[in-house]
């Protein structure tokens, strides 16, 4: 059992919406998994699906070596969920909700639960109706941290936490990972995927448009280069690869794949090179390039390059 | 700009009317949402108000075609201290004079209990979830969303007004007794609406909110109930303390006091001053009474689906039980004054009407507990509905993605649905007994009562199956689907009889079935059906939910 979630062409539609069009996932035991998508792109959806609590219309769904739907309850022992969007029982405290929830889930360890309130910063007494958004999302997160169970589905769990408990989120899910725990991190703070991920899915439209560990994306994406040479280069457009290539005299500024770039500073090194910036792809360019545009993979491309090229001038600084 | 600004401002673009702003700006606008969203609810409300008390009056006419028999009727049942209680008092022996004295004082509390659902669902309900934030951030001032509330609930009383004197006057009524009438119930309703905006900024929750406000007109009624019921020297003034007792003090169809309809008037209007003040005094989402540190970790019990679904319905269960002792002990204790009634051959029928058979005092006992019967499956309904709240509200995602299974999870709230409904038809049959213990000095009473109290458990419990299968299978209609039965119950047992509506139209209510007791001869087959079409409607409901996606 290697895989803690295996998911293969899922789909689910709500009347004539289609929520999930055959969305693949693989969470591998003991990773911490990046799952990213826009807003609507079936993020929640899947992991409702997960969790039993929906029926998917076709595909597949691997939990924990089990049946999402109908082993619900025997799986849901082994692992602790954080919603979205935590709504609490108004007129019950939040040390109550994180005992109950701990409880159902089958014990909670105390002695975690009060680490966890003190680091978090959490006031049990309050009733949840007195709560911020933050601070209900620290009551999902401490009654799931503190639960023994083998995986963590935490669903853009930090989206009301300030940047301090943003840390000490980030730090127990560190010391999550060590203990070898799973977790599945559904996110749009692209730092907090970037620190904290071994792996990322990205989906759009419900179906899965990347996969794999961050090094691998980066290669997909380009590399930002602008450089001072020591003659006119020659050529140039003529390399795969290359785009936005804008030549003033010795100056050049251009995008290149990421796999290419080995072929440009041979190029380049050939002429004379004075002065050289290169810019790693970030998560963000990855991100914007499979978030906006249509959904046909060569759409991607071409409204991802105005992206870049808007700011060649951000690279060269 | 020192112009004289008589004229009014010419539309929209008035450079005098751009940028100026109020605390009730935006008011126009959250009138017309609350009335859009309204619009089902508030039909149903006054439609089943005006057939209340129109059929009464035609069922009256049917009932009593001459005045000889109306004035041998009026002269018992307008001195009988337990009529008194229950409807208050009887001015004159027309039509008119009964239908008011019969369904005045209900339709008042009926005007009243809608109006409260109308002003805390668009106030402190909307403030609860949020909703009231994200309009109050656009151009909309502090007292709009207030004003809004009490706009749609005086419009809705309003329209009562217009449709009860519409179909009073269509039944050949006066119209100065019909319009009397009419305007005292909207009277009431406007003081409740006044009264329920003031609970809406007091508590910080819409239930608690909807409890308090439910709390005062229930002692209204209790006010109204003791002062109509007490002799001469008894506290008979107690009934000028309640809104509900102006409905009937006005003396529709008597000799008429208009004066009176100018207490709910001024009354509603310092009231909803009174809520105005409080709500630019307090922040959002925060309520008058004070917010105190709770238990820093659960009780040792809470630790199943069960102990979460008491916990969540304890308290209102406790309301209910609470409001069905009072109400048994004044039922129970009128029951004694019935026997006086005993020479008046009419009010067989008026007893009868309320479906009743045998002996009279029997069957007087025998139609409170057809309203027992409502009250309890009011309970088991809300009880069986909490469930799909707690499904939109998104609380039962947390409590299914644990352990706790979907059948365990329902269950929970449908065995609370069945103890709670069990305990308040035991308990009103029980405090019945003691209110007609108290009046007699016997005890007799108390045993058959709570026996025929448990008679009704049977078709309550029906109408909480029903609630369960819908929320399992058709969860989107479910709450519509079973108030609008338990609706269609109240409606076949107040006037199915008197309207002749055919038996096969009749005989869709479940309470329809039951065998009139104390009295009544019981045959075990209909409480075994009932029975088991309520455990079979609720297993539909069970497996619908574990077959179903949650919301």
């Amino acid at each position: 059992m290697s895989n803690a979630i295996d998911v293969a062409g899922l789909r689910k539609s709500y009347g004539k919406v289609t929520a999930l069009d055959g969305l693949d996932l693989g969470v591998a035991t003991g990773e911490v998994h990046g799952f990213l998508g826009p807003n609507g792109a079936g993020k929640t959806t899947t992991i409702r699906i997960l969790l039993g609590l929906l029926r998917a219309d076709g595909g597949t769904a691997r939990l924990l070596g089990g049946d999402p739907w109908n082993d619900a309850t025997t799986l849901h022992r082994r692992l602790a969920y954080v919603p979205g969007d935590v709504n609490l029982w108004p007129n019950f405290t939040g040390g109550e909700v994180i005992d109950l929830l701990g409880r159902l889930r089958g014990g909670l360890d105390e002695k975690r639960r009060a680490g966890l309130l003190e680091r978090f910063e959490l006031n049990p007494t309050i009733k949840a109706r007195a709560y911020s958004k933050g601070n209900r999302q620290k009551v999902a997160l401490i009654a799931a941290l503190a639960s023994d169970v083998e995986l963590l589905m935490l669903d853009e769990p930090t989206a009301g936490l300030d940047p301090l408990m943003e840390s000490v989120f980030r730090s127990c899910v560190e010391e999550e990972r060590k203990s070898g725990r799973t977790v599945l991190l559904s996110s749009h703070i692209l730092s907090e995927v970037e620190a904290l991920c071994d792996r990322v899915t990205i989906i759009r439209s419900g179906r899965t448009v990347e996969s794999g560990s961050l090094a691998d994306l980066r290669h997909l994406t380009r590399t930002s280069i602008s450089a001072e040479l020591s003659a006119p280069p020659v050529g140039l457009d003529q390399l795969p690869g290359i785009h936005d290539l804008d030549i003033e005299g010795l100056r050049i500024t251009c995008e290149i794949d990421t796999d290419q770039l080995d072929g440009l500073l041979r190029r380049l090194t050939d002429v004379g090179v004075r002065s050289l910036t290169s810019q790693p792809p970030t998560l963000e360019e990855l991100f914007l390039r499979h978030y906006s545009g249509d959904d046909t993979g060569g759409a991607y491309r071409d409204q991802a390059a105005p992206d870049h090229a808007a700011n060649p001038s951000g690279a060269r600084a | 700009m020192t112009t004289p600004t008589l004229t009014k401002p010419s539309g929209h673009h008035s450079p005098q009317t751009h940028g100026r702003t109020s605390t009730l700006t935006g008011t126009r606008a959250l009138a017309k949402l609350a009335a859009r969203r309204d619009r089902i609810m508030l039909v149903a409300w006054i439609y089943v108000l005006t057939a209340l008390v129109a059929g009464t009056a035609y069922s009256f006419k049917k009932l009593f075609p001459t005045p000889a028999g109306r004035a041998e009727f009026a002269l018992s049942a307008g001195h009988n201290p337990a009529l008194l209680s229950l409807y208050g008092p009887l001015y004159g022996n027309s039509i008119g004079s009964l239908t008011a004295w019969r369904y005045g004082g209900f339709a008042a509390l009926g005007a009243g209990i809608m109006s409260i659902f109308i002003v805390i669902r668009h106030t402190r309900a909307d403030e609860e979830t949020g909703r009231l934030e994200l309009v109050g951030s656009t151009v909309v001032g502090r007292n709009a969303a207030l004003t809004a509330a009490l706009l749609i609930a005086f419009g809705a009383n309003v329209g009562l007004a217009v449709l009860i004197t519409a179909g009073l006057t269509l039944l050949g009524l006066p119209a100065a007794g019909t319009i009397s009438l009419a305007l005292a119930i909207a009277g009431s309703g406007l003081v409740f609406t006044a009264v329920a905006a003031v609970c809406a900024q007091v508590a910080a929750t819409a239930r608690a909110a909807r409890g308090l406000a439910l709390a005062v007109i229930g002692v209204t009624y209790l006010l109204r109930a003791i002062g109509d019921s007490s002799g001469p020297h008894g506290p008979r003034s107690l009934s000028w303390l309640s809104p509900i007792g102006w409905a009937e003090l006005i003396r529709s169809f008597g000799a008429i006091r208009w004066w009176v309809l100018a207490l709910p008037l001024v009354v509603a209007a310092i009231v909803a001053a009174a809520a105005a003040l409080l709500a630019v005094r307090r922040d959002y989402d925060a309520g008058m009474l004070p917010q105190r540190p709770g238990r820093p970790a659960a009780r040792a019990s809470l630790r199943s689906p069960f102990a979460l679904a008491w916990r969540l319905q304890m308290g209102s269960l406790i309301a209910w039980v609470i409001g069905a002792l009072i109400w048994g002990v004044i039922v129970g204790s009128a029951a004694k004054g019935i026997g006086g009634l005993l020479g008046s051959s009419q009010i067989r029928h008026i007893i009868v009407q309320l479906g009743g058979k045998s002996a009279l005092t029997n069957a007087y006992l025998a139609a409170i507990m057809g309203f027992n019967g409502l009250i309890a499956a009011g309970f088991a309904v809300s009880a069986v509905l909490r469930l799909r709240s707690e499904e939109t509200s998104g609380h039962a995602d947390p409590v299914l993605a644990t352990t706790a299974s979907r059948v365990r999870w329902g269950l929970s709230h449908l065995v609370i649905a069945l103890v709670g409904t069990t305990l308040i038809l035991v308990l009103a049959g029980l405090a019945a007994g003691l209110g007609f213990a108290l009046r007699s000095g016997g005890t007799r009473e108390i045993g058959p009562l709570i026996v025929a109290g448990l008679g009704q458990l049977p078709a309550a419990l029906v109408m909480g199956g029903i609630a369960a299968a819908f929320f399992g299978l058709f969860p989107e209609v479910s709450v519509g689907v079973a108030w609008s039965a338990l609706g269609l119950a109240v409606l076949i047992l107040f006037l199915g009889a008197s309207l002749k509506l055919s038996h096969w139209f009749l005989d869709i209510s479940p309470f329809q079935h039951l065998p009139k007791l104390p009295g009544g001869m019981v045959t075990a087959a209909p409480l075994i059906w009932l029975s088991v079409i309520a455990l079979v409607l609720g297993v539909a409901g069970l497996i619908g939910l574990r077959r179903r996606d949650i919301a």
